[in-house]
C-alpha cells in the first residue's frame, strides 16, 4: 500500500492543489473563507462571552487574553472538525470517481489530510498575525505548533477514516456526527476554561481527547508552557490504535464499498 | 494468437442486501451472516481473450455487460471466480470519468491522467496530444460545467487513449459523441488494434460491433449465452429480442459453416427463396449492375389478420446494406387464411460491389418483427457479386460515375 501511495504521490499533490483551486473557483473570496469563518466565530464568542458574560481567565495579564485563549483552542478544533467532516463523506462524495476509475483508494484520505493541513496553515498564519497585532509576541514555544498540528491531523484522520467507511454503509453516521460534533465542541474547553466547571465534571472532561489537544494549544499559545507530554503521548497512542482499526476496516470494506455507493 | 491477456474463470458478482448493515460488517471479520437478499448480476462466466483480439459484448439492458467490464477494470470486485489481467488497462466506463465540473478540461485531463498513474513528466508529454485529439478549441481551458456531454466524451476518450493501453475497455461511451468524433475515435481504436491492443467493447450498435470486433460474447441475465463470430452472435441476439415470450430460437449450421438463426411462432413461413436473373434462371453469382429478381414463396400456417414481408441484404460482416418491407411499400396483405400461399417477386438491379452477401427474411404483422414475429430467418439466401464487366472499383455499392475532366493547357 505504501508503494502505491508513493507511486501516486504526484496525483495526491495535484489533487490537493485542485481542491484549493475549486474553492477559489466559485466564490469571490475563495479560500479566504476558510480563514474568515473560524475568525468570525472567534469574534462572536469574544463579544458574546468575553464582554457579555465577562468570562475571565485566571493568571493572565494581557487584556486580550480571552481572545488569545479562544483562538488557540479554535485552531486545534477547526483542524480536527474539518478532518472529521470531510473524512465522513469522503467515499460518498467521490462515488462517481470510485465507480469509474481504478486507483489506490487510500489516496482519498491522504488528499483530505493534505488539504485540511493547508487550510490549517493559512488559519495559523492569520492567527499568529492577530497575536502579534494584539501584543502577544512570538516565542520559542510556538515551535511546538507543528507537533500539535501533526497530532491533531493523526487523530482526526484515524477517527475520520473509521467514520468515513461506516458512513458508506450506514449514511446516518454523517447526520449523527453533525450533531455529535456540536456537542463535542461544547464539552471541550474552548470558549470557557476548565476551572469554571465543578470538580467531578472537570474530571470526566479530562477523558475527552480533544481536551488534551486543545489544552495543549492553549498551553503553548496562551501561557507559553510546553504541552503535557504525557497526555499528548496518550493521544498519539490512541490515534495509532484507531488508525490501525480504521485501516483494517477500510481494507475489509473496500471490496464491498463500490457495491453500495 | 499469442498468450491470453485476460483470463476469466467462473466469474460471479452478487449484490447483497442485509437487514442490518452491521451484519455486512460482521462478514468482513469472518462472521457468518446470511444476506437478506442476494442478486446475482453475473454468474459462471468464463472466457479468455488473447492478445490483439477484439471482443464485443452484447446483451439486453441488465444482462450484466457493464458489471462485467467494471469487474475486469477493477472498480468492482468479484464475489466468486477469478480474473487475471496481463497488461495496462485503459477504460472508459460510462460518461464523465468522475470529472470535476469546476475545473477546466485541461485540469481535469491532468487529474485523470494522474488517476491513471502517470507521472507529471508523462502527463506533460501527452497533454499536447490530448488537447489536439479532443479538438474542442478554447473550451479546453473553460470549466467543465460549460461542456456538452459530447465534449466531455471527447476529453475522456483523448485522455484514456493518450498512451496506448494493452487492453482498452469501452462501455458505450462513444455512442454519445458526434459522428465526426466517433469516426475519429474508431480510427484511433483501429490503429491501436494494429499495434496489438486488445479491445473489449460494449455497444448496442451492431454496426460498430461487426466492423470493430472479431469475436462477440452474448450475455443474457448474467450468463454467457454465446461466444463466437460477431455476425452469428448478432443474429442470435436479434432473434432473441424478438423472442421475448420465450418461443424457440433455432440455430442451424449451413454447409458453408455459417450459422443460420431463425425464430418466430411460424404462423407464416418462407417455403422457398431464390435469386433469378433476367432470363429467369436461378443464380448464385451475379454480375455488378445486373437486373435480378428475388422470389420468395411463403405459406400461411395459421390464419393471420395482417402479413408484412421484409428482407434485408447484408454484407459478409453482417452489416445491413439494404432492407425494406411490404409495410413501407404499402403492400401489406390482410386477412389471410390457413394454407394460403403468397409469392413475392422483388426485382432490383444488383448495384452492389463485389463480395459475398446474405439475405435475411422476416414475416410479421407490422413493420417491426418485435410484435407478432411469424418468422425471422437469417442467412436465408447467400449470393456472390462479382465484377465481370465494369471498370475496377472498391466498396459495397455500385454508384456508376461519369467523370468529366477539365485541364488548362
Amino acid at each position: 500500500m505504501l508503494l502505491a501511495i508513493w507511486h501516486y504521490r504526484h496525483f495526491i499533490l495535484t489533487s490537493i492543489r485542485n481542491d484549493l483551486r475549486t474553492r477559489f473557483a466559485r466564490s469571490k473570496l475563495g479560500a479566504t473563507w476558510m480563514i474568515l469563518q473560524p475568525l468570525a466565530m472567534c469574534a462572536i464568542y469574544a463579544v458574546v462571552l468575553g464582554r457579555v458574560l465577562g468570562t475571565k481567565l485566571p493568571d493572565t495579564t494581557n487584556k486580550y487574553a480571552y481572545v488569545i485563549y479562544l483562538l488557540a483552542g479554535l485552531l486545534g478544533w477547526t483542524l480536527f472538525s474539518e478532518m472529521i467532516t470531510r473524512c465522513l463523506t469522503i467515499f460518498v462524495d467521490n462515488a462517481s470517481l470510485l465507480k469509474k476509475m481504478v486507483f489506490p483508494r487510500i489516496c482519498l484520505p491522504l488528499i483530505v489530510s493534505g488539504s485540511s493541513l493547508l487550510n490549517s496553515l493559512f488559519l495559523l498564519l492569520a492567527t499568529l498575525g492577530i497575536f502579534i497585532a494584539i501584543g502577544s509576541y512570538p516565542n520559542w514555544m510556538w515551535l511546538w505548533l507543528p507537533v500539535l498540528t501533526a497530532v491533531t491531523v493523526l487523530f482526526g484522520l484515524a477517527l475520520g477514516l473509521i467514520l468515513g467507511v461506516l458512513n458508506v454503509f450506514v449514511r446516518d453516521v454523517a447526520q449523527v456526527m453533525g450533531v455529535l460534533l456540536q456537542l463535542w465542541f461544547w464539552v471541550t474547553p474552548i470558549v470557557y476554561a476548565i476551572n469554571i466547571l465543578p470538580g467531578n465534571f472537570a474530571l470526566v472532561l479530562r477523558l475527552n481527547p480533544m481536551y488534551a489537544i486543545c489544552s495543549s494549544y492553549q498551553q503553548v499559545l496562551v501561557w507559553g508552557h510546553p504541552p503535557h507530554f504525557k497526555t499528548l503521548g496518550v493521544i498519539v497512542a490512541l490515534s495509532l490504535v484507531l488508525l490501525a482499526i480504521g485501516m483494517g476496516l477500510f481494507r475489509r470494506a473496500s471490496p464491498d464499498m463500490v457495491d453500495v455507493l | 494468437m499469442s498468450a491470453a491477456v485476460l483470463k476469466i474463470a467462473g466469474l460471479g458478482k452478487a449484490f447483497r442486501e442485509y437487514r442490518m448493515e452491521w451484519q455486512r460488517m460482521a462478514g468482513w471479520f469472518g462472521g457468518k451472516t446470511k444476506a437478506a437478499s442476494e442478486t446475482w448480476v453475473l454468474r459462471d462466466v468464463s472466457f479468455q481473450v488473447f492478445a490483439g483480439e477484439s471482443v464485443g459484448i452484447i446483451g439486453q439492458n441488465g444482462a450484466g455487460k457493464s458489471t462485467l467490464l467494471k469487474l475486469v477494470t477493477g472498480t468492482l470486485r468479484p464475489t466468486e471466480g477469478s480474473i487475471a489481467v496481463a497488461g495496462r488497462i485503459g477504460a472508459i466506463l460510462e460518461l464523465g470519468m468522475g470529472f470535476n465540473p469546476d475545473l477546466t478540461g485541461r485540469q481535469n485531463a491532468r487529474y485523470t491522467a494522474g488517476l491513471m498513474g502517470m507521472s507529471p513528466e508523462e502527463i506533460d508529454a501527452v497533454m499536447p496530444g490530448v488537447e489536439e485529439f479532443a479538438e474542442i478549441g478554447e473550451y479546453f481551458d473553460e470549466p467543465l460545467r460549460t461542456y456538452s456531454s459530447g465534449m466531455q466524451v471527447r476529453v475522456a476518450f483523448s485522455v484514456v487513449t493518450a498512451l496506448r493501453p494493452e487492453i482498452l475497455i469501452i462501455d458505450e461511451a462513444l455512442s454519445v459523441g458526434d459522428a465526426y468524433f466517433s469516426h475519429k475515435s474508431m480510427a484511433r481504436i483501429r490503429e491501436f488494434r494494429k499495434q496489438g491492443t486488445t479491445l473489449l467493447f460494449v455497444s448496442h450498435d451492431p454496426g460498430a460491433i461487426q466492423s470493430l470486433c472479431d469475436r462477440a460474447i452474448l450475455l443474457e441475465r448474467g450468463k454467457l449465452l454465446m461466444d463466437g463470430n460477431p455476425s452469428e452472435v448478432m443474429d442470435y441476439y436479434n432473434a432473441l429480442i424478438s423472442e421475448k415470450e420465450n418461443k424457440t430460437v433455432e440455430v442451424r449450421h449451413l454447409d458453408s459453416g455459417k450459422a443460420q438463426t431463425s425464430s418466430g411462432n411460424r404462423a407464416a413461413v418462407v417455403e422457398t427463396i431464390g435469386l433469378f436473373n433476367a432470363a429467369g434462371e436461378p443464380v448464385e453469382f451475379v454480375n455488378v449492375g445486373e437486373p435480378v429478381e428475388l422470389r420468395v414463396r411463403t405459406r400461411v400456417n395459421a390464419a393471420v389478420p395482417r402479413m408484412v414481408f421484409g428482407y434485408m441484404i447484408k454484407d459478409r460482416l453482417g452489416q445491413p446494406i439494404f432492407g425494406t418491407n411490404t409495410h413501407h411499400t404499402r403492400q401489406a396483405m390482410e386477412n389471410l387464411r390457413e394454407g394460403q400461399v403468397v409469392e413475392y417477386r422483388i426485382a432490383f438491379p444488383m448495384n452492389l460491389g463485389p463480395g459475398s452477401y446474405s439475405v435475411s427474411t422476416a414475416i410479421s404483422s407490422t413493420e417491426t418483427h418485435l410484435i407478432d414475429n411469424y418468422e425471422w430467418r437469417d442467412l436465408a439466401l447467400l449470393f456472390t457479386v462479382a465484377n465481370q464487366s465494369r471498370d475496377f472499383f472498391v466498396g459495397s455499392a455500385w454508384v456508376p460515375p461519369v467523370i468529366e475532366i477539365q485541364c488548362d493547357r
